[in-house]
């Protein structure tokens, strides 16, 4: 075959640049425009190179907040991810109990972030809510907008509530992709439930449960709606997290400078961990060699 | 080892079965020997593999019982069992090593590593994966995987029988040879019941030494392959063994002639005799190897006309019309293929007579 060599091929490409541009490189670039300069109005600015970076990364208070940011992360995947896969190998395996229980799970996942944040805060308040009236009636003092231990456990389980079904559903569909001969096979040689969930399940869902992991590590460390609407980050800063933090910089006190630089910082530490994550999931459970 | 017996096995995958039609497997009644080398043979969904399943436990049938040794075990489940079975599509414990996998069964069984030790090597010896110990299980060929997978079977030294479930889908053919050999060596050294599922009909001929032919949930023959071949049960049998399949004409008994379409057939007189009390549709099988092709008019040669030669290098397949009906016929080898018409002798030893599809005898 002949080969052309012109560059019509780019007009191709174009749509895709095109519309990549105007959704992340322009946006992404803006942001980098400010975090080098300081603006004082609309054209009167000043270079300063990476003097926004070096405040940023000294910044106390954006030590604190990452810190929270790992902590809620954290806490989100090792009580999300065992209870997801739980819940998937406690799901029937055929029958009408399937269609019942799936639509069920995936209600949560449905409703609108902000609405979400609304029903919990309707929930627990120690007035008149009925978590939260039940709870105080008890005798077990409990007040999301006071106490910061109850703010947090309030968000853990709102979160928890609407964001374990995602990975059930990944769990989910990942178990029934097994080939019912693993099974018979782990019968015949005697496996233990433990070992065939060990040897087989898990491997075999290693796929799905790193997407699942992924997902909710990038979300549950972009968190914002869920806090803003409970407390505004409150009570004090106690769940004042990296993204209301710099909602605060950047829009409150309109500093798009240290505003522009702080969104830098978070999108590297996202990009890097999910990198880094991706991987070590990748190549555990083949560590045998 | 074991002998294992079925006892009047049934099985239907429906809660309430209505009439034989619900049911996968209908009536089974047989017997596998120690020791012996068997092949299930059927086409897909005859039941072949319910009854795999039955026989490892797997499923546990509506009726019947299943004995090992004489003992009942149908309520057993398979890890209690003590027996092994092969995939279609190799099963493998990925995240563990050639050795672990090995290693799986007698562990669960709670026997000490230097037994385990002793027993996978000398597994892995005869399955020619010792260079391969060390390495993940998931990184294999797919030959090398259902030797693990067999291998997981073998090393189990209480186990009663060996089963296979078309265990050579995924091999590529040239492996497939080597795979089926090193099979059969394993058998002859370990005298292991084998009982190998499969249906193409080269393996379960080449594999074994009893062959059970599957139809429509039933066994209807076991026999050797010789006498598969020459002395089919069962329309089915006829069709599904030896390659074209038997010929079937029907006809009618006139004394000891069978009148197909008016042309006359000589029977045997035992046959014969036996025909005229048979009940039902009566037809006349031949294998093809067995007509005698000749370009001249013979005794007892009815006259047919050429449709079709395919040469199939050693040998030439004719198909050829007998008034209404289609013939097919294998010609030996340096026979010349008659122009245009021939006369077919039907050799009354091959002449085989059938009632609604079963052999009259």
């Amino acid at each position: 075959m002949e080969k052309w060599e012109d560059n019509r091929a780019w007009f191709l490409v174009l749509p895709v640049f095109v519309i990549v541009a105007f959704s992340a490189i322009i946006p992404l670039m803006t942001v980098v425009n400010y975090s080098i300069q300081d603006i004082f109005g609309p054209g009167q600015s000043v270079f300063v190179g990476i003097e926004w970076f070096e405040e940023m990364l000294a910044n106390k208070r954006l030590h604190d907040a990452l810190w929270r940011q790992f902590l809620f992360s954290g806490l989100v995947l090792l009580i999300e991810m065992p209870l997801g896969i739980l819940l998937a190998l406690a799901m029937p395996k055929r029958g009408w109990g399937v269609s019942v229980c799936l639509v069920t799970i995936s209600l949560p996942l449905l409703i609108p972030w902000n609405t979400i944040g609304t029903i919990w805060i309707i929930f627990t308040r120690p007035d008149i809510g009925l978590f939260g009236v039940a709870i105080n009636n008890l005798g077990v003092a409990f007040d999301h907008t006071a106490r910061p231990l109850d703010a947090w456990i309030t968000l853990m389980l709102m979160e928890v509530w609407h964001w374990t079904p995602l990975v059930t559903l990944l769990a989910y569909a990942g178990l029934r992709a097994i080939p019912e001969a693993y099974y018979q096979a782990a019968k015949i040689d005697g496996a233990s439930a433990w070992s065939t969930f060990w040897y087989i399940q898990l491997p075999k869902m290693r796929g799905v449960l790193t997407i699942a992991f992924l997902l909710r590590f990038m979300d549950s460390f972009l968190i914002y709606a869920e806090p803003f609407v409970l407390t505004g980050g409150g009570p004090g800063n106690s769940t004042t997290f990296l993204s209301i933090y710099l909602v605060k910089i950047a829009l409150l006190q309109f500093d798009l400078g240290p505003g522009g630089a702080f969104s830098l910082i978070y999108f590297i530490i996202v990009l890097l961990f999910s990198y880094i994550f991706y991987q070590v999931l990748q190549s555990v459970g083949r560590g045998e060699k | 080892m074991a002998r294992i017996d079925l006892k009047e096995i049934a099985h239907s995958y429906l809660a309430k079965p209505k009439d034989e039609s619900d049911y996968a497997l209908k009536r089974i009644d047989t017997a596998w020997e120690d020791g012996g080398a068997y092949a299930l043979l059927g086409p897909s969904g005859c039941g072949k593999t319910t009854l795999l399943n039955v026989i490892s436990g797997l499923l546990t049938p509506s009726q019947g019982r299943v004995l090992y040794n004489g003992t009942d075990v149908t309520d057993l489940p398979p890890e209690k069992r003590n027996i092994a079975q092969v995939f279609q599509f190799p099963v493998l414990y990925d995240t563990m090593s050639v050795y672990n996998n090995l290693a799986f069964p007698l562990r669960n069984r709670g026997i000490g590593e230097s037994e385990v030790k002793t027993r996978v090597l000398e597994v892995a010896e005869i399955l020619d994966l010792t260079p391969f110990l060390n390495k993940r299980a998931a990184g294999l060929t797919a030959d090398a995987k259902q030797k693990i997978s067999l291998g997981r079977g073998l090393v189990r030294s209480d186990v009663a029988a060996i089963l296979f479930d078309e265990p050579l889908t995924v091999i590529d053919p040239h492996l497939k040879w080597q795979l089926r050999q090193k099979l059969k060596e394993i058998q002859d050294r370990l005298k292991l019941t084998l009982i190998y599922v499969t249906h193409d009909q080269v393996e379960a001929l080449t594999f074994a030494d009893q062959v059970m032919v599957m139809y429509e949930g039933e066994l209807v023959q076991t026999g050797t392959p010789q006498a598969l071949f020459e002395n089919p049960e069962h329309k089915f049998v006829g069709y599904f063994i030896g390659s074209p399949g038997m010929n079937f004409l029907p006809c009618t008994l006139d004394g000891n002639t069978a009148r197909v379409d008016g042309a006359g057939i000589g029977l045997n007189d035992d046959t014969a005799a036996l025909g005229q009390k048979a009940q039902g549709k009566l037809e006349i099988g031949i294998r093809p190897v067995y007509l005698e092709v000749h370009a001249h008019a013979v005794k007892d040669g009815l006259p047919v006309k050429i449709e079709v030669v395919e040469d199939q290098g050693s040998f030439k397949i004719i198909t050829v019309r007998l008034a209404g009906n289609i013939l097919r016929a294998r010609l030996p080898e340096g026979q010349t293929v008659p122009e245009n018409e021939a006369w077919l002798r039907f050799p009354t030893r091959w002449t085989k007579l059938f009632a609604d599809g079963r052999l009259v005898r």
